[in-house]
C-alpha cells in the first residue's frame, strides 16, 4: 500500500520542501522575546549549547550562549539557523493519512491512532509479532530513546527494532567494545589542548564538527602537530603538518604500516604494554610484513609520508587520536577502529591528561541514543539482549516477564532485506529518513513501496514518510524536555522552549498512547520527562554506561555530567581510564590483531573509479529540516561531484559538465567540480538529497560482518560524459530531491 | 545613539589561515536586526580549483576611512571610538563612491535601498560589553575580539597588523589580521 498516493511533484508542492528565510526586519518579537530557552544544538554530537528566543510561544531566533563550556557561544551555520524549523511553513501540524489519487489530508488523532494499532494488530495476527518492525534514531533525546526500546520490546512485541546509529558509529562502538568493554571516548575534549601530535582519520571536522576546529587550532597554538588523513584535502587538511591522503579504504593498512613501524623503532610503552594490555603480540605478528613499500601500495599514500607521520606518532609524549565516518563506514569499519586503538594502546599514551582517543559521535544523540536500547542487539545501560543477567535485570525493571522479552532483531538495512523476503510486513519508523540515509536506495524505495502498512512520526514529509500511510505529527528537539550525551560523553539537558505547533503532538507522548492502546499502558505512565529519565537511571545502573548517578538538577548545576556516574555524588568520569581499569572481562585492555583486507568493491575496468561520499557544512546528514531552510540550501545548492584535474582531464571533463556516474546498483547525473583537492583516483558525491540528486542510488550495501554498518565510502564506478552543462533549474530545483 | 560603554582595549583580529569557510559568520551577521537579513561579512573562495582556502572580508574601520573621505554627502560618520559607521540614512545619496574607493572592497550598496550599508563593530552588542556577533560564533575563532595581550598569550606565532600599503596609500585600521611573526606591514602592489 505504501506507494506514492499521487505524483511526487504534489507531495512537493503539498509539503516542500520549501526554503524559508527570515523576514527582512526578523521574527516576531526577536527584538523583544518573552524568554529566552537555554538548550542545545539538534544537529550534530557535539550538540553546541545555545540560547532560544521564544516569542509567543514561537522560536523567533537565537542568542549565543557564551556560558556553555565546550562551546562559549561559537557555533557552525547549522547552528545559527537551526531555529527555522519550528516556525516553518512546510511543519505537520495534525496527523495527516494518505488518500490515492490526493496525497496526504488531515485526519483526527483519534482516526490516526485507531488504525495505527488496528493495522499492527491485524499484521501481526497474520505474519507474527516480529513482521512488525521499528526503526528509531539518536537525533532523539536519550529519554525517547529508551522508551523507544521499552515500546518495542514491551507494546509492540518485536525483536526488529533498529536504528540510525547503524549508519552512524556502529563501528567505533564495535572496536571500543573489543579493545576496553565500553563505547564512549575515552577524553573530553578539553584534552585536546595540549596533545602534542593529534591524529585525525576519517572526519571532516571543519565541516561536520566545525565547533570542535577551535579546540585543535588552539592545539597547534600550543606546538601540536596535525595530522590528517582524508582522501579530501579538507579544510582542516589544508595547513596540516602532515596531509595522508588515503585511497578510499585504505585505512587499515596504513595503522598497520604505523603500527609495524613504531615496533621497528621501539618507540612502544613496554610497562604499559605489560602491565595493562593483553594480545600485543599477536597483534604485532599480524602486521610484520606490512613494510612501507607495501603500505604505500594498499594506501596510495608516498612512503615517506606513512613514515613521517609514524615518527611523529610514536615519539610523542602527549596525543589524540580522533576518527569518525570516513574510516567506519566501511565493510572493515571494526577492523579500522581497532587499528586506530592498535597504535594508542602501543604508545600507552591513554587515561592520563592530554592523551587521548575517540570517535566523534554525527548526530545530537549519537551517544547517548545507542546506549539505551532502540539497537536491535541491547539493552539499557549498554546491555546485550542476549545476556540472560541482563535480560533478567532489565525484565524488572520493565515489570515483565523475562521470557516476553524479544530476543535480538534485524538491523537496519537487514529489516530492508527483510521486507523484500517478505518477513516484515508492517513498520513504525521515527526520526529515520532511510530513503537518503541508506545506501543502494533504489532497493529501499521498492522495499517501502512492499510493505503492507506503514505509519511515520514525523515534523516535516520527509522522502521517507511520502510512502507512509499515516505520519503522526511530531515535535522538535525544542518542543520536548530531555537529555542527550554528546559525542565527549556529557550528558547534557534539552529545555522545552515552546509547545509542538498546532495539533502536533510531543513524541514520548505519541508513544505512551500507542502504548496504551497495544494493551502496556500501565509501563509508559510518565507525567514528565524527568519520569523517564529516573527510569532510565535505574535501568542503566550497573551496565557499562551507567547513568544512576545523574540526575536533572546535578546537569544543569553543572553544565552536563559525563558518564559514567553510578552514584548520586560521583562528579561524572571526563577522563577514562585514569585507574587503568578497563571494563574487559580481564580489566586489560586487548589489542586486537588486525588483518588488512580491501574493500568489497574494488574499481576494474569496466568500473574504474574509486566513488567516496559524504557531508558538507550547510547540510545535515538526510536534509529533511536543513533542506527547508533558505540560506543554508543557498551556500550549497546541489551535489557536485569533485574530481581531480588529471582523472578530468582524461574524460574530457570541464567545470560544471554534466557527468553520469554509474555503479553496479543504478546511476544518476551530477555537475563536475574540477578540483586539486581530491585524489587522483577517487571521485566525490554528498549525500544529503533525493531523488535524482540521490548519491546513495549508486552506493554499495555491503554490511561489516560485526557492526552492520554499510560501506558508504568505497564502490567502484565509471563516468560518462553527457555533453550537456548542468543548468540553472537543476540547481535551483535540488533541495527538493524530485525525480 | 544610545549611550555606550563601548571598551577601548578590546579589538578585532582577523586569521586567514584558521578560516574553515563554514559561513556561520555571515548567516550570524545577517540576523541583526539593523542588517535586514544582509550579511555586512564576506566569506569567498580564494581560488576553489586549487585549495580549500577562503577568506573572510569584514569592514577594517580604518583610521583615516576612505569610504568617509570620498563621500559627497558627508553620510559616513567616525565615532569617538574608531568605529565607522554605516551611512546615514538620511544624508546617504547612494552614490557609490564609498563602494568604489575602499581599499579593501568592503561597502556594498544596497540597490533594492539605495543605500550604502556596511559592518558598525555590531555596536549594538559592542557597546554594552559583548563581542560583534561573527567573532561570536566563529567556530574556528578566525575571527577573534578580545585584547592584544590576550591574543599575544593565545597565539604566540602570529602578529597582529594593521597597516597596510596600497601602492602609495598608507591605511592603518582599528581591525588586525594575523600574521607570520616578525611582519609589521601588508604591502598589496
Amino acid at each position: 500500500m505504501a506507494k506514492l498516493p499521487v505524483h511526487v511533484d504534489k507531495l512537493i508542492e503539498d509539503f516542500g520542501p520549501h526554503k524559508a528565510y527570515a523576514p527582512q526586519s526578523g521574527f516576531h518579537g526577536s527584538n523583544e522575546p518573552d524568554k529566552l530557552v537555554k538548550t542545545h544544538c539538534c544537529y550534530c554530537g557535539l550538540q553546541c549549547g545555545i540560547k532560544l528566543k521564544v516569542k509567543d510561544n514561537k522560536i523567533a531566533g537565537f542568542e549565543p550562549w557564551e556560558d556553555f563550556p565546550y562551546n562559549e557561544g561559537r557555533l557552525c551555520p547549522k547552528g545559527v539557523m537551526r531555529y527555522m524549523q519550528n516556525n516553518h511553513p512546510d511543519r505537520i501540524l495534525s496527523p495527516i493519512k494518505r488518500v490515492e489519487g490526493k496525497g496526504f489530508v488531515p485526519t483526527s488523532w483519534e482516526e490516526a491512532m485507531s488504525k495505527t494499532v488496528s493495522e499492527i494488530k491485524r499484521i501481526q495476527d497474520t505474519y507474527g509479532k516480529d513482521s512488525f518492525a521499528m526503526l528509531s534514531g539518536v537525533s532523539l533525546t536519550n529519554e525517547k530513546s529508551y522508551m523507544i526500546g521499552k515500546f518495542a520490546r514491551v507494546a509492540l512485541k518485536t525483536a526488529n527494532l533498529d536504528y540510525n546509529g547503524r549508519l552512524c558509529m556502529v563501528s567505533a562502538g564495535g572496536g571500543n567494545k573489543k579493545a576496553f568493554g565500553l563505547d564512549r571516548s575515552s577524553n573530553s575534549w578539553a584534552d585536546l589542548k595540549h596533545a602534542e601530535v593529534i591524529l585525525i582519520a576519517g572526519a571532516n571536522v571543519s565541516e561536520t564538527f566545525p565547533t570542535l576546529t577551535h579546540y585543535i587550532w588552539q592545539a597547534r597554538d600550543n606546538g601540536a602537530k596535525l595530522i590528517v588523513v582524508d582522501p579530501r584535502m579538507i579544510p582542516l587538511a589544508r595547513t596540516a603538518d602532515l596531509h595522508l591522503p588515503v585511497r578510499p579504504g585504505g585505512d587499515s593498512a596504513l595503522f598497520g604500516a604505523i603500527l609495524k613501524i613504531m615496533v621497528d623503532n621501539d618507540w612502544l610503552d613496554h610497562d604499559f604494554i605489560n602491565n595493562h594490555t593483553t594480545g600485543f603480540q599477536e597483534t604485532i605478528e599480524a602486521v610484520k610484513d606490512y613494510d612501507l613499500d607495501w603500505a604505500e601500495e594498499h594506501t596510495g599514500i608516498p612512503k615517506e609520508k606513512i613514515y613521517q607521520a609514524a615518527q611523529m606518532w610514536g615519539k610523542a609524549k602527549t596525543s589524540f587520536l580522533l576518527h569518525a565516518r570516513g574510516i567506519e563506514h566501511h565493510t572493515k569499519g571494526v577492523d579500522n577502529v581497532i587499528s586506530c586503538i592498535n597504535i594508542v594502546l602501543a604508545s600507552g599514551r591513554i587515561g592520563r591528561p592530554y592523551c587521548g582517543y575517540g570517535t566523534i559521535t554525527g548526530q545530537g544523540n549519537g551517544q547517548g541514543g545507542r546506549e539505551h536500547g532502540h539497537k536491535c542487539d541491547q539493552l539499557p545501560g549498554n546491555r546485550d539482549i542476549t545476556n540472560p543477567e541482563h535480560r533478567k535485570y532489565i525484565s524488572e525493571v520493565w515489570g515483565i516477564d523475562e521470557k516476553d522479552m524479544p530476543g535480538k532483531g534485524l538491523s537496519a538495512y537487514e529489516q530492508i532485506e527483510a521486507i523484500h523476503r517478505g518477513e516484515i510486513k508492517g513498520m513504525i519508523s521515527i526520526c529515520f529518513n532511510p530513503l537518503i540515509s541508506l545506501p543502494n536506495n533504489n532497493f529501499v524505495r521498492e522495499a517501502l513501496e512492499k510493505l503492507e502498512f506503514y505509519v511515520c512520526i514525523d515534523t516535516f514529509l520527509s522522502e521517507t514518510a511520502r510512502y507512509s500511510d499515516i505520519v503522526l505529527a511530531g515535535s522538535l528537539h525544542e518542543e520536548e524536555e530531555g537529555t542527550v550525551t554528546t559525542a565527549e560523553g556529557r550528558v547534557v539537558k534539552i529545555n522545552e522552549a515552546v509547545t509542538p505547533p498546532g495539533k502536533a503532538r510531543r513524541d514520548g507522548e505519541i508513544i505512551m498512547e500507542l502504548a496504551d492502546r497495544l494493551g502496556e499502558g500501565d509501563k509508559f505512565s510518565f507525567p514528565t520527562s524527568e519520569d523517564i529519565f529516573n527510569e532510565l537511571r535505574v535501568a542503566s545502573k550497573g551496565g557499562t554506561a551507567d547513568y544512576y548517578g545523574i540526575t536533572y538538577q546535578k546537569i544543569v548545576d553543572n553544565y552536563g555530567v559525563f558518564w559514567p556516574c553510578k552514584t548520586l555524588d560521583h562528579p561524572g568520569t571526563p577522563r577514562l581510564w585514569e585507574d587503568m581499569k578497563f571494563e574487559t572481562p580481564d580489566g586489560k585492555a586487548h589489542f586486537n590483531p588486525v588483518k588488512y583486507r580491501p574493500a568489497s568493491e574494488m574499481p576494474n575496468k569496466d568500473y574504474p573509479v574509486v566513488l567516496t561520499t559524504g557531508r558538507v557544512v550547510s547540510q545535515y546528514l538526510s536534509g529533511s529540516s536543513t533542506r527547508r531552510i533558505g540560506k543554508l540550501v543557498d551556500q550549497y545548492p546541489e551535489p557536485l561531484l569533485e574530481i581531480h584535474p588529471k582523472l578530468a582531464f582524461q574524460y574530457g571533463i570541464e567545470n560544471r559538465d554534466l557527468i553520469k556516474v554509474k555503479t553496479r546498483r543504478g546511476e544518476a547525473e551530477f555537475p563536475a567540480q574540477v578540483v586539486e583537492t581530491i585524489r587522483e583516483d577517487t571521485v566525490f558525491i554528498p549525500y544529503h538529497w533525493g531523488g535524482k540528486f540521490s548519491a546513495n542510488q549508486l552506493t554499495i550495501d555491503n554490511l561489516d560482518p560485526v557492526s552492520k554498518i554499510p560501506e558508504f565510502k568505497v564502490c567502484a564506478c565509471q563516468l560518462e560524459k553527457t555533453g550537456k552543462k548542468a543548468s540553472q533549474e537543476r540547481r535551483a530545483e535540488a533541495y527538493q530531491s524530485g525525480l | 545613539m544610545p549611550e555606550t560603554n563601548y571598551d577601548q582595549e578590546m579589538a578585532f583580529f582577523v586569521d586567514m589561515q584558521r578560516c574553515i569557510g563554514c559561513h556561520a559568520c555571515e548567516m550570524a551577521c545577517a540576523e541583526c536586526e539593523t542588517n535586514g537579513q544582509e550579511s555586512m561579512i564576506h566569506v569567498n573562495y580564494v581560488d576553489r580549483s586549487k585549495s580549500t582556502q577562503t577568506t573572510v572580508q569584514v569592514c577594517m574601520h580604518c583610521e583615516d576611512p576612505t569610504c568617509a573621505n570620498v563621500c559627497p554627502a558627508d553620510a559616513i560618520h567616525q565615532d569617538e571610538f574608531g568605529v565607522v559607521h554605516s551611512a546615514n540614512t538620511s544624508r546617504c545619496i547612494g552614490c557609490s563612491n564609498c563602494v568604489l574607493a575602499c581599499p579593501f572592497g568592503v561597502p556594498k550598496k544596497m540597490e533594492e535601498a539605495e543605500l550604502m550599508m556596511k559592518c558598525n563593530m555590531c555596536y549594538d552588542r559592542t557597546s554594552v560589553g559583548k563581542k560583534p556577533m561573527c567573532a561570536t560564533v566563529c567556530p574556528s575563532q578566525a575571527l577573534f575580539f578580545g585584547t592584544k595581550e590576550e591574543i599575544a598569550r593565545m597565539r604566540p606565532d602570529s602578529v597582529p597588523v594593521n597597516s597596510f600599503l596600497f601602492g602609495k596609500q598608507e591605511v592603518n585600521t582599528k581591525v588586525n589580521i594575523m600574521m607570520p611573526k616578525g611582519t609589521d606591514q601588508l604591502l598589496i602592489p
